[in-house]
C-alpha cells in the first residue's frame, strides 16, 4: 500500500509540512523526548509545535485532583503550571528550538501590560516563529474574561499587536456568548490566525461527599465530547473572518481532521487524543492524507 | 518542618542518578497480544506479549493500557482514558518480552481489564517513569527490603525477580483474598502479614518493617502501596535513618509528561509522577502524601 503524502500549508507565512499541529498543553516536547528518546523528534507529530502557556511569572498550577474522565472525553483543572517568562526564556526556549518544526509559543496575560511584556520578550527572540495568545483568563482589570467579550479581546490583541511583529494566533475560548464576534473583533485588531476551540467550562462532584471533585474548582472539557460543539464554532468562526483557523476539539482521526477543515479550517490541533496514544498527530497525518488522496477535499456545504 | 525535615540524611546506599532509572519507551502506543489471563483471589493477573516493547524494563517503571476492543463501552461510555500499571514481571516469550499485570477491579478501566481474555488485543504504551533504583550489590551488608501493600506488590515482585534470593520481601494485605497475591513470590524470602490474621501474620506490613529495621545490619527499603502505609514506611525509615524508595499511584491521563495531571506535591513542588516517579526517594516526600485518585 502507498502511503500518501501529507499536502503542505502556509500558515502566518511559514509552510508546514501538513495540517496536524497541536493543542497548546497537550504535548510536551521536552518531556516526550525524556520518556522516548530521539525517536520523537526524527519523526515529530506534529508540523508546527505549540509550547505550553507561559505567563510572566512562574505558576505552581492548581492542587490536585487536577482530572476526571467523562464519557468520551476528561475535565482538567491543571492551571497553567510553568516556570515563568524568565524561566522558559532561558531553559525551554533553547532547547525547544532544536525542533524540526516552526515554534509556537503561548502566552496568557493578566493585564494588557503583562500582555505586552510577554508579547516584547517572547516576539524578540528569533526560535520563536509564532505566538499564540490564550485570551481565557479574566483581566484583572476589568474581571472579566478576555475572551469572552469582543472589546476585551480587542485590548488584548492590540497590546500584543504594539509590542512585537511575531505573526499572532488568537486562541479563542467556547465559552463566549457569540465566537463570531469575538474572532471579528481579534481580526479588527490585528490577529493573523485563529484557533478554537479551548476547553469548555466544566465540573464534577466527589460521588462519595458531593463535593467538588476538581482541586481548582471547575475545570475544562475536552475529548471526543465536545467535537461537535468545536465543529460548529469552528465552521461561523470560519465565515466571520477571512484569517486561517486552527480547529481542533476532540479529534481523534483522520476523519475527524478532514471534517475541520472541510468546516473552513486551514490546520487542525490535536490534544486530548495524545494522551491516548502520544503518536497520534502522526496517525492523523497520515490517515488525512490517504482520505485526501483518495477522496479529495470536500467543503461544507449546506444539508 | 516536621521532625523528619530537620533530621540529617539517611545513611546508607546512594540512589541511582534518575535517568539511569528509565528505560526509553518506543515512541506511541502498541498491540500486545493477552496470552493468559486468570484470577488470582482478589486479583486477576494477566500476563501480555509485547513483542515492541524493551525486554528490560526497569522494576517500578509503568505502562499505559487500554482494551484493544470495548473500550469506552462501559458504565457512563467509560473508560475513556487509558490506565497506568506498574509491571508485575517481566519475562522473556518467543516473540519477545510478556508483561505480567495485576488487576483489581476498582471502575470501569480495570472492570474492562479484567475481562480480556487469551488472544484479546491489549493498546499500550511505556515503559513511562523512574523505576527503583538497582539495590546494593551481594558484597554490601545491605539488605534490601522489600515491602508490599495490597496491589502494591505488581512493582515490588519485579524488583524481587531481579533481586532473586537475595530479596527481603514483606507484603501486607487486607484478606485472605487479597492475600492469594504472595503467592506470586518466592515462599522462603517472604514474609506475611494479614488485616485479619487469615494468612500471616495479624499485623500491618509495616510492623514487620519495623522488625526487621530493628535488626543491627545496615538496610534499604523499597516499597509500594496505599498512601498511608508509604507514608508510615517514610516515617519508620526516618527513624532507622534507612533510605527508601516508595512507589506511588496518581490518576494519569497520557503517563509521558503531557498533561501535567498526576502531580503530587514534595520538598520541592509539584512533580509530575508520570515523568519524575511513580518511584520517589522517600526523604522528598512531606505529610500525608500519594497523588490525586484516579477517577473512580
Amino acid at each position: 500500500m502507498s502511503v500518501a503524502l501529507e499536502e503542505g500549508v502556509q500558515l502566518c507565512g511559514f509552510a508546514l509540512r501538513g495540517p496536524v499541529i497541536n493543542g497548546s498543553g497537550t504535548f510536551d516536547a521536552l518531556a516526550a523526548v525524556r520518556a522516548f528518546g530521539e525517536e520523537v523528534l526524527e519523526d515529530f507529530p506534529f508540523s508546527a509545535y505549540v509550547s505550553k502557556t507561559i505567563t510572566v511569572e512562574p505558576r505552581a498550577g492548581n492542587p490536585p485532583p487536577r482530572l476526571w474522565e467523562v464519557a468520551a472525553g476528561l475535565i482538567n483543572s491543571i492551571g497553567l503550571p510553568n516556570k515563568g517568562l524568565e524561566g522558559f526564556l532561558a531553559e525551554d526556549l533553547p532547547r525547544l528550538a532544536t525542533l524540526r518544526a516552526p515554534l509556537v509559543v503561548s502566552v496568557m496575560g493578566r493585564s494588557p501590560r503583562e500582555l505586552a511584556e510577554l508579547a516584547g520578550r517572547v516576539g524578540e527572540r528569533e526560535e520563536v516563529a509564532m505566538i499564540e495568545l490564550n485570551v481565557s483568563c479574566p483581566n484583572v482589570e476589568t474581571g472579566l474574561v478576555m475572551g469572552a467579550d469582543p472589546v476585551e479581546t480587542a485590548r488584548a490583541v492590540e497590546a500584543v499587536r504594539a509590542a512585537c511583529d511575531t505573526p499572532l494566533i488568537v486562541k479563542l475560548t467556547p465559552n463566549a456568548t457569540d465566537p463570531p464576534a469575538v474572532a471579528a473583533a481579534a481580526d479588527s485588531a490585528g490577529a493573523d490566525a485563529l484557533s478554537l476551540v479551548n476547553t469548555l467550562k466544566g465540573m464534577a462532584l466527589d460521588p462519595v461527599t458531593g463535593r467538588a471533585w476538581l482541586g481548582g474548582g471547575t475545570g475544562g472539557v475536552s475529548g471526543p465530547a465536545v467535537r461537535a460543539v468545536a465543529l460548529q464554532q469552528v465552521y461561523a468562526v470560519s465565515r466571520a473572518t477571512a484569517l486561517p483557523v486552527i480547529g481542533m476539539g476532540g479529534i481523534t482521526s483522520g476523519r475527524d481532521a478532514a471534517d475541520f477543515l472541510a468546516a473552513g479550517a486551514t490546520c487542525v490541533g490535536v490534544g486530548t487524543e495524545s494522551f491516548r496514544d502520544p503518536a497520534a498527530g502522526r496517525r492523523i497525518g497520515r490517515e488525512l492524507a490517504a482520505i485526501r488522496a483518495k477522496s479529495g477535499d470536500f467543503r461544507w456545504s449546506e444539508p | 518542618m516536621s521532625e523528619w525535615g530537620g533530621r540529617a540524611a539517611p545513611q546508607g546506599s546512594v540512589a541511582d542518578p534518575p535517568e539511569s532509572r528509565r528505560t526509553r519507551a518506543p515512541f506511541g502506543r502498541r498491540l500486545a497480544q493477552v496470552e493468559t489471563a486468570g484470577d488470582l483471589g482478589a486479583y486477576r493477573v494477566i500476563r501480555a506479549s509485547d513483542p515492541g516493547g524493551p525486554a528490560a524494563p526497569r522494576p517500578g517503571q509503568f505502562y499505559m493500557l487500554a482494551a484493544g476492543a470495548g473500550w469506552g463501552a462501559g458504565q457512563d461510555e467509560r473508560p475513556y482514558l487509558p490506565r497506568a500499571f506498574s509491571f508485575a514481571r517481566v519475562e522473556l516469550g518467543p516473540t519477545g518480552p510478556v508483561l505480567s499485570f495485576v488487576l483489581e477491579d476498582v471502575g470501569p478501566g480495570t472492570e474492562r481489564l479484567g475481562r480480556l481474555e487469551p488472544g484479546d488485543a491489549l493498546w499500550l504504551a511505556g515503559p513511562f517513569g523512574l523505576g527503583f533504583s538497582v539495590p546494593a550489590g551481594e558484597e554490601s551488608a545491605t539488605r534490601a527490603l522489600l515491602v508490599g501493600g495490597g496491589i502494591g506488590l505488581a512493582p515490588i515482585l519485579a524488583l524481587a525477580d531481579e533481586l532473586g534470593p537475595r530479596a527481603n520481601t514483606l507484603l501486607g494485605f487486607r484478606s485472605g483474598a487479597h492475600a492469594e497475591g504472595s503467592t506470586l513470590f518466592r515462599a522462603e524470602a517472604t514474609a506475611l502479614a494479614t488485616d485479619d490474621g487469615s494468612r500471616g501474620r495479624r499485623a500491618l506490613v509495616t510492623e514487620l518493617l519495623g522488625e526487621e529495621l530493628g535488626r543491627e545490619t545496615g538496610a534499604e527499603v523499597f516499597a509500594c502501596g496505599p498512601a498511608p502505609m508509604l507514608a508510615a514506611v517514610r516515617d519508620l525509615c526516618a527513624e532507622h535513618e534507612v533510605r527508601a524508595e516508595l512507589a506511588l499511584e496518581s490518576g494519569m491521563a497520557c503517563g509521558f509528561g503531557a498533561c501535567f495531571g498526576c502531580v503530587v506535591p514534595t520538598r520541592s513542588g509539584y512533580v509530575r509522577l508520570c515523568l519524575d516517579g511513580p518511584v520517589l526517594d522517600a526523604s522528598t516526600l512531606e505529610g500525608t502524601f500519594g497523588g490525586p485518585p484516579a477517577a473512580p
